[in-house]
């Protein structure tokens, strides 16, 4: 939670995801089949893993918040799903382009992970009207971490749902990162690593920014500013600190 | 616990039978739905795929109202409360929610399924058809009973009930449309019922089970207070 680490932090993520897409820029090789715009691959696939783990994430927190009834770690699941969910947005987006330009079509249903995606995304939209529906700030919390677990475990059988539903028709274009050519295939991984080092760095600043707003607030009321307990609605998670 | 969800069951079922708030509801809105489908489609009659998603969605529709009424008595006559001074196993409940709502899914379908096969189904529907028909949404009622339990448990608190009930509902309900709607395809194929596909038998039970145990585990969190 400290600026100094914070900034170690950020500097090494712009690094990696510099060195990421150098590497994907003019190191990997051309696509025969696709051309320059398999390069997006480099982008999609890693934001729509790290997404993914991040849904994942939120739910464990989740997990961890309903038992010990700490409100730390209801905001570390929020701002963890909070975060996916704008990366999914991302994904949704280069998907439909990269799909557009390899398929000709903006929108594929035979695509099994495109629309698994697209219904967790959905699903995960409902996270803050939820939150923003209920008043009392205990429930809020202990309601969205049970939709959260819930959700966290729907995605992986939405996955297998889906996936049976479709008939392959399009070859899937990589089933793993075994059966990519070595340079790709390293370029990928360091893009990889860059988008997890982009989301866990989010995640930091996100934490200490909402770390420092309680803080500020207590120091308000401990002057008996006119910032006492004033009831704000609102979706995020509330820290008490002193 | 057997006793203390015999009891929350009898009251529930109870109630709906001298309100008659719920059911007669369901049971209109889905001969409603297969009409607006009539229209919107411009068919007289549908089979195979096609008639396998009107059927899935006419009682998914239907099932959403059930899911927005179900704890609304509870909420608003402090039913809630009661129950939380009871000293009995709080998963009572969700196993007492779930099967009332099993059990007005199914008089829905007693209603529904034999309308949809005199107004739409253009294969007649015959015995064998029936019995396979009856397996498929019987897999597909646990599914909605068990997720509609939790999302109307969840949604009941919130300021907003009959919008989150179907924002967060039909979502985490996909995988049972998804099966159910090709389970019955070939079902309701043109050239007569063939085979239930046994693979997606097998994800509807898979799906039954994981919400299942899942709600078991997370239910006991929406009760607290």
């Amino acid at each position: 939670m400290h600026a100094a680490r914070l900034r170690t932090l950020s500097i090494l993520t712009v690094v990696v995801l510099i060195a990421g897409y150098s590497l994907a820029a003019f190191s990997a090789p051309m696509d025969a089949d696709q051309g320059f715009m398999q390069k997006i691959f480099y982008l999609h696939v890693p934001m729509a893993i790290v997404a993914l783990c991040g849904f994942v994430f939120g739910g464990i927190f989740a997990i961890a918040h309903l038992r010990t009834e700490d409100p730390t770690w209801d905001l570390r699941s929020y701002v963890a799903i909070h975060i996916a969910l704008i990366l999914g947005v991302g994904v949704l987006i280069t998907g439909a382009i990269w799909a557009k330009a390899s398929w000709g079509h903006w929108w594929v249903w035979d695509e099994p992970t495109l629309v698994s995606f697209l219904i967790i995304f959905l699903l995960y939209a409902t996270y803050t009207p939820l939150r923003f529906s209920i008043e009392d700030r205990e429930r809020q919390a202990r309601y969205a971490s049970v939709f959260a677990v819930t959700a966290g475990a729907f995605v992986p059988l939405n996955f297998v749902a889906v996936r049976s539903a479709t008939s392959l028709v399009h070859p899937r274009t990589f089933d793993s990162a075994d059966n990519l050519p070595g340079a790709m295939r390293s370029a990928f991984l360091v893009c990889l690593l860059g988008m997890a080092l982009l989301f866990v760095t989010l995640w930091k600043l996100e934490m200490t920014h909402k770390h420092t707003t309680a803080q500020l607030r207590a120091l308000k009321r401990k002057l008996g500013g006119e910032d006492g307990g004033r009831p704000r609605r609102s979706a995020a998670p509330e820290l008490r600190v002193g | 616990m057997t006793r203390a969800v015999g009891a929350l069951l009898r009251k529930e079922l109870a109630l709906e039978r001298r309100t008659f708030q719920v059911v007669p509801a369901m049971a209109l809105f889905s001969l409603t739905t297969l009409i607006v489908f009539h229209f919107a489609l411009q068919q007289d009659d549908v089979e195979g795929r096609l008639a396998a998603g009107v059927l899935t969605v006419t009682l998914l529709f239907s099932a959403i109202l059930g899911i927005n009424r179900l704890f609304v008595a509870d909420h608003e006559e402090g039913g809630f409360d009661g129950f939380l001074l009871a000293p009995v196993d709080r998963t009572a409940m969700l196993v007492a929610k779930a099967l009332a709502l099993a059990g007005y899914l199914l008089v829905l379908e007693v209603v529904a399924v034999p309308a949809f096969g005199l107004m739409l189904l253009e294969p007649a529907l015959t015995g064998g058809a029936v019995l396979k028909t009856v397996v498929v949404l019987g897999l597909a009622d646990a599914g909605i009973a068990i997720v509609g339990t939790l999302v109307g448990a969840i949604a009941i608190q919130t300021r907003a009930l009959d919008l989150i009930v179907p924002l967060v509902g039909l979502p985490l309900l996909l995988p049972v449309v998804i099966g159910t709607a090709k389970a019955l395809a070939p079902v309701f194929a043109a050239s007569g019922a063939e085979a239930l596909p046994a693979k997606w038998l097998v994800i509807l039970g898979l799906y039954d089970l994981v919400f299942g145990l899942l709600s078991y585990a997370v239910f006991d969190y929406l009760l607290e207070d």
